[in-house]
């Protein structure tokens, strides 16, 4: 059952609407990320859960009660920010003990929970220090201890990691995921970094201006993406706009422009209905053509364009008579610009997309 | 190059000395032992600075421009943190003209001020004159309270409010125990830098004063008139002095930056 559920949601700032009948329901204990372009609403969305903005249209039910205009230090939900917002003038123990001195606790009992949650963010010994003696990353757990803490119902993160640098980003999502499934504290998560995204949550919710384009788990949307901005967004850079589709048992049939492209049903493939064919630079084939070669089954030939160096491997722009491709090659032969090559579409590396 | 940072040397000492050799001037004669205000002084003595005690028209007006100061001080800070806070934390429509209507008072040539004022404090509403005091050095220093605490709110990352929000602290809990306590040293230095401008006032003070009341400046003013011995030295030396000292403070408390700022 869903712990909250925001209902036909509609934001408008301006008189441009960021949320447009916006659904979206969540499991209890699960972390669900909103991942998206800047722009897409992701925010607002979460500003939306945490009561600091109000929604022009739509209800929020939170275990089935009507939330919608329960103020935001009445819901008992934590909020990470990206730019940590601790306390300036106390110290880390006071910061933490803030939300608990609120709510009329004893004074061992804050202590006793303030020195718990201290342990679980690896931060013991530092209750005495004020916030601007910690680095970024010992901030941001402050952050998330001052709102563990509470025993918040719902935990939302703002990009909390976008100010870290690159290595310890990879430690704190680590973190974070950690203290997430210790505690079995349902979060939403809002980032712009897939990766980060893909590889701490249990489902993750890809948003384009304002909608929820899918929701699935990670592994899922890495590999069937439903429309081509998802595909697009998680690097399927590779796009096919066939003419015609031909559905067989255990294939599909695809044809633009005369060339005939062949690939594998799958079970798990969810979107049956597109005629737009997605494939990473990384899964396309690139050979050199023989002279005398003759074509085969999902291969096309070319013209390399471009070709630029990234280390690990090349990337080629190919030229083709059904429009360019971008290919990754690891670096063991080069292609020059200019040269003849082939490329081939594996059976089951392209997926479709509306 | 060499040559030139000489030039340069040169230039800024005479400009200091254009500034600060009245005020070193005035400081050598208030130590002056005869009973005329000259320079070079003839003797040393402390005996002026001891006369200012001695005059009691210099305790009364003290006293009350101390009050009028401090009560003024208030009243500006009540009026002036809530606007101040308003004009950081939101855009509303007519931003912009309410900005420039709360600054107009430094915009506004004192002596006009002072006059209208007058006019309408005293002559239309028929205040009695401490009243009129009141209110003119409250509109004197409600400015220098907004802008000093608007500078100082420009720092403030207003996160941290919706922080205290989220952990059940409500709006006004939020600004008793989240903004108030970080802008603490900016209050502090607008309600000084204020009360310097309300203490030193002349030109309002001086359409508002009337026999038997008058402020310790307009006091200065009227001594000179009628005498001609080193008091009002001596008194200028201590006024430097208090000055110089609430300066520093306020240096000390968040950089005189304001002052160059916007």
């Amino acid at each position: 059952m869903a712990l909250f559920t925001l209902q036909d949601i509609s934001v408008a700032y301006n008189k441009q609407n960021i949320l447009k009948d916006f659904n979206l329901e969540i499991e209890k204990g699960k972390l669900v990320s909103l991942l998206g372009p800047s722009g897409c609403g992701k925010t607002t969305t979460l500003r939306l859960i945490a009561g600091f903005l109000q929604a022009n249209e739509g209800k929020f039910l939170f275990k089935d009660k009507d939330y919608t205009k329960v103020p935001v230090n009445k819901r008992n939900f934590g909020f990470v920010f990206q730019n940590y917002a601790l306390f300036p003038h106390l110290s880390i123990f006071d910061n933490i003990a803030f939300g608990l001195r609120l709510r009329k606790i004893s004074k061992s009992e804050i202590e006793k929970r303030v020195m718990n949650v201290l342990e679980i963010v690896n931060l013991k010994g530092f209750e005495k220090r004020y916030p601007q003696e910690l680095s970024g990353g010992q901030k941001q757990r402050v952050a998330i201890a001052r709102a563990l803490v509470i025993e918040p119902d719902i935990l939302l993160f703002d990009e909390p990691l976008s100010n870290l640098d690159a290595n310890l980003r990879v430690n704190m999502r680590v973190e974070i995921r950690r203290i997430q499934q210790e505690l079995g504290i349902t979060t939403v998560y809002v980032s712009h970094d897939q990766e980060e995204c893909f590889s701490i949550s249990d489902q993750v919710a890809i948003m384009n201006k304002g909608v929820i384009e899918q929701l699935s788990d990670p592994a899922s949307i890495y590999k069937y993406p439903e429309t081509k901005f998802v595909a697009d967004f998680i690097g399927f850079k590779n796009f096919i706009d066939f003419d015609k589709r031909v559905d067989h048992e255990d294939k599909i049939e695809l044809s633009k422009s005369g060339y005939v492209f062949v690939i594998q049903k799958d079970a798990q493939m969810i979107n049956l209905s597109g005629k737009i064919g997605a494939i990473r630079p990384d899964d396309l084939l690139i050979r050199a053509k023989d002279i005398s070669e003759v074509v085969s089954e999902n291969s096309i030939s070319g013209r390399v364009k471009v070709s630029t160096y990234l280390g690990r491997s090349f990337q080629y722009v190919v030229e083709t008579p059904i429009g360019d491709f971008t290919v990754n090659k690891e670096m063991t032969e080069s292609y020059r610009a200019g040269q003849e090559i082939v490329l081939e579409i594996p059976r089951n590396q392209m997926v479709l997309v509306d | 190059m060499q040559e030139k940072n000489r030039g340069l040397a040169l230039f800024t000492f005479l400009v200091f000395l254009f500034l600060l050799g009245p005020l070193l001037i005035i400081s050598v004669t208030s130590f002056e032992g005869g009973n005329i205000l000259k320079f070079p002084p003839e003797e040393f003595s402390l005996r002026w600075y001891e006369n200012i005690f001695n005059v009691e028209m210099f305790l009364i007006s003290f006293k009350t421009s101390i009050l009028v100061s401090l009560a003024g001080n208030l009243l500006a800070l009540l009026l002036g943190v809530p606007a101040a806070y308003a004009l950081s934390r939101f855009d509303f429509k007519g931003k912009t003209i309410i900005n420039a209507f709360f600054v107009s008072p430094i915009l506004v040539p004192g002596i006009v001020l002072g006059f209208a004022f007058l006019r309408y404090i005293v002559g239309t509403y028929q205040l009695p004159i401490y009243a009129a005091l009141f209110v003119g050095h409250t509109v004197i220093m409600l400015p220098f309270i907004i802008r000093v605490i608007s500078s100082s709110l420009s720092n403030f990352d207003f996160s941290i409010e919706e922080a205290a929000e989220s952990l059940g602290a409500s709006k006004v809990g939020t600004f008793f125990t989240v903004v108030l306590p970080n802008i603490k040293s900016g209050i502090l230095a607008a309600v000084m830098i204020a009360f310097l401008e309300s203490f030193n006032n002349v030109d309002i003070s001086v359409y508002m004063t009337g026999p038997g009341v008058s402020t310790f400046p307009i006091q200065m003013l009227t001594y000179v008139e009628n005498y001609f011995d080193p008091t009002i030295s001596a008194i200028s030396v201590l006024l430097m002095i208090i000055t110089a000292f609430f300066m520093f403070i306020v240096e000390r408390l968040m950089g005189l930056s304001y002052f160059t700022k916007r």
